[in-house]
């Protein structure tokens, strides 16, 4: 039987009549139309379905949406504002860190939570950090440059 | 790709232990426990888990803690993730194996929900942390309506994906003794990839060398066997002798030779894995012994 569950997402307060038997991932695709959020090996080892859940990035394939009532959750939708990219977003435009595009969502929603826990890391920390958003096109040099350039477009616009 | 769907169950979210109790003791063997759900999930996805109800503990406050006295050592409750476990830096200092052991699995993602009990009762032979709790002394405390027990890690596991937990138990909390006084330990696990990578075989060592003598030594072997397990033949190959280089060799011999029965699979034959527990048993008896 479906359950009236709330959610915030990207920053607007949803309600919504879900089956528990519904993963995140399902309800933000098939429930919301947010196909930013990409299902890739759909068992928590691709990092593709990456979204942030209070902040901290989470597999949407292997959580229950019953799970994240009540939290924020933010997708890529959420990080543009007023048709303008985010620094994480642009700094992967920059550094042409996107080949076919099909793990960028997740990757760039790692390097938010990244940055907003490491302001500073070290590449090592980079590739730790980021080592459950598998990319099968750029080898990683290119992302690990975005993460640099978002360091220093966060310090631009004095984030 | 088929979209795999999970058959449909009931969602619970207790508040509290009381009503985590009240809930097991109704739907029994019907109902699963989640905390992070990470493991949970894509098994219900591929319905190798159908529960007619889902328990969620991960709101349980009075589960989600890290204390530590020098008295009554490490207690971590059973709703506490591993990212908030690696953020402990009594963790760091005082249980490195366990720092590396937790640190190990799988990925930010993951961990960020994750919990160390979690990945001890989905109770697969190469769960990261478990070597590192054998080494350490762990108890595991089990809770259900009808009382308490304590039980030390080495007698949890019972085969693959299986533990002594009955139906209506929940574990609530991990212990894990103060260190003794030069007590070092250390984990290793070996993958073919740095990433997202299950163990081809995970070793931990722990112990007490004072003056070149081995005075405490605790081996823990993991994807080696049906369960984590202790090297125990090896251990007693150790106590109370002067680690030389040759003893170590001797006892990383009987570790991979008499304390292990590996399988060969997809990731590893069982000789490699074999010699793989050779040759990370020696490193860490090096590790501990600074030789």
């Amino acid at each position: 039987m479906k359950q009236l569950m709330r959610f915030k997402i990207n920053g607007e307060w949803v309600e919504a009549a879900v089956l528990p038997n519904t993963t995140l991932l399902n309800f933000l695709r098939d429930g919301l139309g947010i196909t930013s959020v990409k299902r890739g090996c759909d068992e928590g080892d691709c990092g593709a379905c990456t979204v942030l859940v209070n902040g901290k990035g989470v597999a949407s394939c292997s959580t229950l949406a019953a799970q994240v009532q009540g939290k924020e959750i933010i997708t890529v939708e959420g990080l543009s504002k007023g048709g303008v990219l985010s620094p994480y977003q642009q700094a992967f435009v920059d550094e042409f860190a996107i080949q076919c595009g099909f793990c960028t969502p997740g990757m760039v929603l790692s390097v938010v939570a990244l940055l907003d826990e490491n302001p500073n890391p070290t590449e090592a920390e980079i590739r730790d950090y980021l080592r459950g958003n598998i990319c099968r096109c750029t080898g990683y040099t290119n992302i690990i440059n975005a993460v640099y350039r978002a360091q220093e477009l966060l310090k631009e616009s004095g984030k | 790709m088929s979209v795999k769907t999970m058959k449909p169950f009931e969602y619970h979210a207790p508040l509290s232990i009381k009503e985590l109790l009240g809930l097991l003791d109704e739907y029994q063997e019907k109902a699963v426990i989640i905390a992070g759900g990470t493991d949970v999930v894509p098994k219900l996805k591929g319905r190798v888990l159908a529960p007619d109800h889902v328990v969620d503990i991960s709101g349980i406050k009075e589960l989600s803690y890290l204390k530590y006295d020098e008295e009554d050592g490490l207690r971590i409750g059973s709703a506490l993730t591993l990212k908030q476990l690696e953020a402990s830096e009594i963790v760091r200092d005082n249980y490195p194996a366990l720092y590396q052991g937790s640190s190990s699995i799988a990925s930010t993602q993951i961990r960020n929900v994750a919990t160390i009990v979690g990945n001890i009762c989905n109770a697969v032979p190469s769960a990261d942390s478990a070597p590192s709790l054998l080494v350490l002394g762990a108890k595991v405390r089990i809770l259900s309506s009808e009382g308490e027990r304590l039980i030390p890690i080495e007698e949890f596991f019972t085969g693959v994906c299986r533990t002594v937990l009955k139906r209506n138990e929940v574990v609530t909390e991990l212990q894990i003794p103060a260190p003794a006084q030069g007590y070092k330990s250390v984990y290793y696990s070996h993958t073919a990839r740095r990433a997202l990578d299950l163990a081809m075989v995970g070793v931990a060592v722990g112990g007490i060398v004072e003056a070149g003598v081995c005075k405490e030594v605790k081996i823990g072997l993991g994807a080696v066997a049906i369960t984590p397990k202790r090297a125990y033949e090896a251990e007693k190959l150790l106590i109370g002798k002067q680690l030389t280089k040759e003893l170590i060799e001797e006892a990383a011999e009987c570790a991979c030779m008499n304390d292990c029965a590996p399988i060969t699979d997809m990731r590893a034959t069982s000789e490699y894995r074999r010699e793989m527990v050779r040759v990370l048993t020696r490193n860490g008896l090096c590790e501990i012994a600074g030789l």
